[in-house]
């Protein structure tokens, strides 16, 4: 090998910071850190429990509550409070869907529904879902019926909004496009406003899911005999904390699994938005 | 027999006289057919403003425009638009853009196998000419920003339409893909005998590709000089031509006119269409 000109030792190359501002980290890297960030807090809570500084009535420690969750599993019905909860959020939340779906993309795509629509839905959006509880039972009772109507009231307002923005954000080269190639207007509507804002519309329906969620469980902490939410407020009667504990944390499980699913879900319909050169 | 026909047209934006914001006045024009006509002039002059007039985008406010002897009322699939980015269908894959003004047909009249089968072959024909049969199947965002705009231009000659509207297609290349695209706009114009009008503040740009090019005033927009290029340097373009005298004293006076008028402009002119 010919003798290579040097200025000096030779410098091994720089490793890069992960420190750097929005620089990357391997998937590895990534993993560790989601651990501790998701393990830390299980820790100091195990820690806190099991120091005695707390009396376990107020905190029960993590396997109090696991121990729990699986008596509630065992004895009573955490199978029918999980699967009552789940139809009720998932009834609430398609209701909203079905028709806040059209009526945003109508707003979206036609100035004079804008008009008509849009303000009044500001203007409900800002009344609180929690108010409309009193009137809901009053009207319907504590039925089925009343659960989903809240889940519907504090979803459909903003989901209507956000999906109506959501088209709005179809950049207008797309639409101006196809005029130019003959396109009506309904074919517009079906083959360039819908498809291009169906990825925002699917984030748009995973965010609005976890807010029908934490409906739910108001719902069901004022109106209700059965549910996950209604264990909770149960429990809360009989100091009964590993159950409260259980049930908020069974709660967020489902909820980060539907989000997890929605993501998937996302990457599977929308290739070409995934797709790297 | 000429294409296009553009009378005394006037374009004022806004309606309230307070914030009307005149963009063209008394505008003449007649584009021939299978002419190659660029529109210059400084930026924000509404030379875009005009050419969405054709497209049927904007509606004109006075004065008349025409193409093959009917009025312009709004957009048709006789004159494709080609924009300067964010056009293409970022969910379909490059043959299925271009299909898609196909695909609108086929949705609306019964089409025979026969006239599928003819477009499939016009597809692969204009995927050829673009130079894109490699990445038929790939998507938009797989693709350079040049090969973006070939698969734009591809998807605009799809529909055989009377005439091609081009709003600064190159704009956001860079030099060396710039210069590519120009041989091949020039190939296309060639093969598809198309009509085509195009916008651009390149003024090397539409020079190289015109047979005629139209130099615009400061807004708004009154038509100040019409060049005969093909008289100035000749109808054949290559490599050379941009090296040629002729074509210098040519870009020298567009660009003294241009400049001319930036100057006579108020400096607070604001930028609405470039």
């Amino acid at each position: 090998m010919p003798p290579t000109p040097s200025l000096g030792t030779p410098v091994p190359p720089a490793q890069p910071s992960i420190w750097g501002i929005a620089a990357r980290i391997t998937r590895t890297q990534y993993w560790l850190f989601a651990g501790l960030g998701l393990l830390s807090p299980l820790l100091a809570w195990a820690w806190l429990s099991a120091s005695g500084l707390i009396d376990p009535i107020f905190l029960p420690g993590p396997v109090q509550v696991f121990t729990r969750l699986l008596s509630w599993l065992v004895e009573d019905d955490l199978w029918g409070d999980t699967l009552i909860s789940m139809y009720r959020v998932m009834a609430g939340f398609a209701l909203s869907a079905v028709i806040a779906l059209p009526l945003g993309l109508l707003i979206g795509a036609f100035k004079p529904v804008e008009a008509v629509l849009e303000p009044l839905t500001d203007f409900i959006r800002y009344m609180p879902a929690v108010a409309f509880i009193p009137l809901v039972m009053l009207w319907l009772g504590i039925g089925e019926s009343a659960k989903i109507s809240i889940i519907f009231i504090g979803t459909f307002f903003q989901m209507v909004l956000m999906v109506a923005e959501n088209v709005r954000l179809v950049p207008s080269a797309q639409i101006e496009a196809a005029q130019t190639m003959g396109a009506t207007r309904g074919e517009i509507i079906k083959l360039v406003l819908l498809q291009s804002a169906k990825p925002a519309i699917l984030d748009t329906l995973r965010l609005t899911m976890g807010w029908a969620w934490t409906y739910l469980v108001v719902a069901e902490l004022v109106a209700a005999n059965s549910g996950l939410g209604y264990s909770i407020l149960k429990a809360q009667r009989f100091l009964k904390t590993d159950t409260i504990f259980g049930g908020i944390i069974l709660i967020g499980l489902i909820g980060l699994l539907m989000d997890q699913a929605f993501r998937w879900l996302h990457r599977r319909s929308f290739p070409w938005l995934h797709a790297q050169g | 027999m000429s294409k296009v026909h553009i009378q005394q047209l006037g374009k004022v934006f806004g309606t309230a006289s307070a914030n009307a914001v005149p963009a063209l006045q008394e505008v003449n024009l007649v584009v021939e057919d299978g002419e190659f006509v660029t529109l210059v002039g400084a930026s924000g002059c509404g030379k875009s403003t005009l050419l969405r007039i054709l497209a049927g985008l904007e509606h004109h406010s006075s004065g008349s425009v025409h193409c093959n002897g009917a009025a312009i009322t709004g957009p048709s699939a006789d004159r494709a638009m080609v924009f300067q980015h964010y056009s293409l269908y970022p969910w379909l894959n490059v043959m299925d853009n271009i299909k898609f003004s196909r695909r609108l047909r086929v949705n609306r009249e019964d089409l025979s196998s026969s006239d599928v089968e003819a477009a499939s072959g016009r597809a692969d024909a204009l995927l050829d000419l673009i130079g894109l049969g490699k990445v038929a199947k790939s998507y938009p965002n797989q693709l350079s920003g040049g090969m973006q705009q070939r698969v734009a231009i591809a998807r605009a000659l799809m529909g055989q339409p009377a005439m091609l509207l081009m709003d600064e297609p190159f704009g956001a290349l860079d030099a060396q893909t710039r210069e590519v695209m120009h041989d091949l706009i020039l190939h296309v114009f060639k093969l598809e005998k198309a009509t085509i009008v195009f916008v651009t503040h390149d003024v090397e740009e539409a020079i190289f590709l015109a047979d005629r090019i139209v130099v615009f005033s400061a807004r708004p927009a009154r038509v100040l000089e019409v060049l005969d290029v093909n008289a100035a340097i000749g109808t054949d373009r290559t490599f050379e031509t941009k090296e040629s005298e002729a074509f210098f004293r040519l870009r020298n006076h567009v660009l003294h006119l241009i400049r001319d008028q930036t100057r006579r402009a108020s400096p607070e002119m604001t930028e609405t269409h470039s």
